[in-house]
């Protein structure tokens, strides 16, 4: 760089972070200390985050002023209500077996079911439609099975569905704690009270949600349609709206999900981003490569660039080309002499240009069936139908004419029909300026 | 203005004729703005621009974080004054300046800086409420080198990197219209038949408006000129080469086509 410097040369105007990027990927390889080669590549060979284990642990050695043994003892379990007596192996440290309940004692949790007294049930927690055996059965179930209702609902003796369980349950903590309060105020923030169990709404979403995930592939591609719907549809009443005016809900078609998808395409759809990058597509458009959708779809926006509309109709009109095409397409212009990006993109420009890549396209579709005529006509002359000539894609066999570049060289020909004249490609334009075609080549 | 005809093909739902009935009669304050904040179609209004950089090299006073003094601009083609159709423009700049968002509120639409690097800057141009509510994104990578490495740099001349584009608004309003019928800013097709634009509102007083265009620019000299002449003359005899070959092809298929009648049907049995 001095010596750049020094010679009074431009300095390198490549970003200094580059260099910096080549050593990283490069530490990785090496292995680390501390585990054995096989070990790390199990993690993936990459090195973790955080280092799970420091590896200088591993190698210690276990203080050698303790004496350990090992010892088969009896315990006893908190968590149990009988007095069983189970044994297992302990860890003894200088004769010394260790303290303290068993370690897994602590993780016997249960809920607190709330427990009602008879004139409780009597005042406030009769229902016509529940006795009291099955509100007490129900009542021991959860405690039993700390109310997983599923389960609950498996041991119910009579068949009553989760949710009336979880009904009946509810309601009857609620008017518990309500009963037992001595101010509504106290319990207020108990969520039992303030969010009471919705049933029905409860047995809605339920069945929403398994009609959802029961949905057939084709049921979920009319919905994406449905919704796709929605959203041009909104989208188009937001364009034509006046300001003050509020958005109307959208029309949902037959069919219950969309009771409740209705609400979001209100509520989620926003305009469309005006995006203006040369390579983004626009929304609105269908995947149809019409010249006409592309034009309305253009002018959906409210603003856009002259470069970026040509870009679009250029997409258009080759998309039914493949690569291959597009490229000959670019090339053709080159050897014209013709900017593949206008460099003055007017209007009239821009048409023009869209034009002759057209004609271009329809210039090499007639080179094909030519070439394919050819072939049938040279095989009709052979007499033999084996010799089928290649399909026109698998041909690299450059048109009959050149645009006044040089000759660089053969291609090789796929197709066996004699007497064909083979021309090379002409050599892509470097420069820019219009040559001048040879009468003799027109 | 050039009122060019557009030769592209017209999508079959347009509408054949356009003119809304504008009744000059009313003047109630209501219906004109109603009418103002109608938007027309087959108007098209469009906007060539033109935007870009432009670096100097600071020879002997160059340090190692200021080796170029550049501007980055936006101007019209033709350095119209841009202010009747921009509102503001934002420059976005690399992190390393200070505060890199750099905000134009009125023409000229330019930011000017020293530095050492080149970066890709991203312009986002806002029009005033009754052109387009929506913003619209250029992207221009800052050149400070020449492209012939090897030349001398020179602190007198500028390394220029310009790119013509047209910003075109589809279905202006009639308030926009008739504010910019006649400036020279923008390009307007030929109105359709018996369509009358509300009386353009007064221009202020020139003097008092802050001059916008950049016809006097400072760094107008070093401006590139875009002509579309040269490149309409080479796309027409683009598409005349193609054409004729075009026509050549499509004798050749014709003989072909014609003695192979008759092997073809006899094969196809």
């Amino acid at each position: 760089m001095d010596a750049k410097d020094i010679l009074g040369l431009p300095k390198n105007s490549l970003p200094i972070p580059q260099e910096k990027k080549s050593r990283p990927p490069k530490d990785s390889q090496r292995k680390p200390d501390g585990i054995s080669r096989e070990v790390y590549a199990l993690t993936g060979g990459l090195a973790p985050l955080m280092p799970a284990i420091d590896s200088s642990q591993l190698k210690k050695q276990p203080p050698k002023d303790e004496k350990i043994t090992w010892q088969w003892l009896p315990f006893t379990n908190s968590a149990r209500k009988d007095t069983l007596q189970l044994y297992h192996w302990v860890r003894v440290v200088n004769g010394v077996p260790p303290t303290g309940d068993y370690s897994f004692a602590k993780y016997n949790k249960s809920v607190d079911i709330v427990k009602y007294t008879d004139e409780e049930y009597e005042k406030y927690l009769n229902d016509p439609g529940w006795t009291k055996e099955e509100t007490d059965q129900l009542f021991d179930l959860c405690q039993q099975f700390d109310l997983r209702f599923i389960v609950i609902a498996d041991r119910f003796s009579s068949s009553r569905t989760v949710e009336e369980l979880k009904d009946r349950y509810y309601s009857v903590c609620r008017a518990v704690v309500v009963a037992r309060a001595p101010a509504l105020g106290d319990i207020s923030g108990n969520p039992v009270v303030k969010e009471p169990y919705n049933v029905s709404q409860e047995i809605e979403r339920k069945r929403a949600l398994s009609m959802v995930l029961s949905q057939t592939k084709h049921q979920e591609r009319k919905d994406a349609e449905v919704l796709a719907e929605a959203k041009k549809i909104t989208e188009s009443r937001m364009a034509a709206k006046v300001a003050e005016e509020s958005e109307l809900p959208v029309p949902s078609n037959a069919g219950p999900e969309s009771a409740e998808r209705a609400s979001f395409p209100g509520d989620t759809v926003s305009p469309s981003s005006n995006v203006q990058l040369p390579s983004a597509t626009v929304a609105s458009s269908a995947l149809t490569a019409d010249n006409a959708s592309t034009l309305a779809s253009l002018r959906m926006l409210r603003v856009y660039l002259r470069t970026y509309a040509l870009d679009q109709m250029v997409q258009a009109a080759s998309s039914s080309a493949g690569l291959r095409t597009i490229k000959r397409v670019e090339q053709t212009l080159q050897e014209l002499g013709v900017n593949l990006k206008p460099r003055v993109p007017t209007k009239s420009v821009c048409a023009e240009h869209l034009e002759l890549r057209k004609e271009i396209l329809t210039l090499l579709n007639l080179q094909k069936q030519l070439q394919y005529k050819e072939a049938e006509g040279s095989s009709f002359r052979d007499g033999s139908y084996a010799d089928t000539p290649s399909t026109p894609k698998d041909r690299t066999f450059v048109p009959d004419m050149s645009f006044g570049g040089e000759r660089v060289g053969k291609r090789d020909q796929k197709r066996k029909a004699p007497g064909r004249l083979s021309e090379a490609p002409s050599s892509p334009a470097q420069s820019k300026r219009p040559r001048k075609l040879k009468a003799s080549e027109l | 203005m050039n009122n060019s005809s557009s030769s592209k093909k017209q999508s079959p739902d347009q509408p054949e004729t356009s003119g809304p009935t504008f009744k000059s009669q009313r003047t109630k304050m209501d219906t004109e703005k109603k009418i103002l904040n109608k938007k027309l179609k087959d108007v098209e209004i469009s906007c060539p621009i033109v935007y870009g950089s432009m670096a100097f090299w600071l020879g002997k006073k160059a340090s190692e974080y200021q080796s170029h003094k550049w501007t980055v601009y936006v101007r019209g083609a033709m350095n119209e004054d841009l202010g009747v159709v921009v509102k503001r423009v934002v420059f976005q700049l690399h992190s390393s300046f200070n505060s890199p968002t750099r905000v134009l509120e009125s023409p000229p639409f330019e930011v000017s800086e020293a530095g050492w690097g080149e970066f890709e800057i991203a312009i986002t141009l806002y029009f005033h409420s009754d052109v387009c509510d929506k913003p619209l994104n250029l992207y221009h990578h800052l050149k400070l080198y020449p492209e012939d490495e090897s030349g001398p740099m020179s602190t007198k001349k500028p390394v220029v990197m310009e790119t013509y584009d047209e910003i075109v608004f589809p279905e202006p309003s009639e308030g926009f219209l008739a504010r910019v019928q006649n400036h020279p800013a923008v390009t307007l097709p030929r109105l359709p038949i018996g369509f009358t634009l509300p009386p353009p509102v007064p221009v202020e007083d020139a003097s008092r408006r802050k001059r916008g265009d950049t016809k006097d620019h400072p760094l107008s000299q070093w401006f590139m000129n875009f002509s579309e002449a040269d490149e309409l003359l080479q796309l027409a005899a683009a598409r005349q080469q193609v054409q004729a070959h075009i026509a050549k092809l499509k004798r050749q298929i014709s003989v072909i086509d014609g003695p192979h009648q008759q092997l073809k049907s006899i094969s196809d049995q």
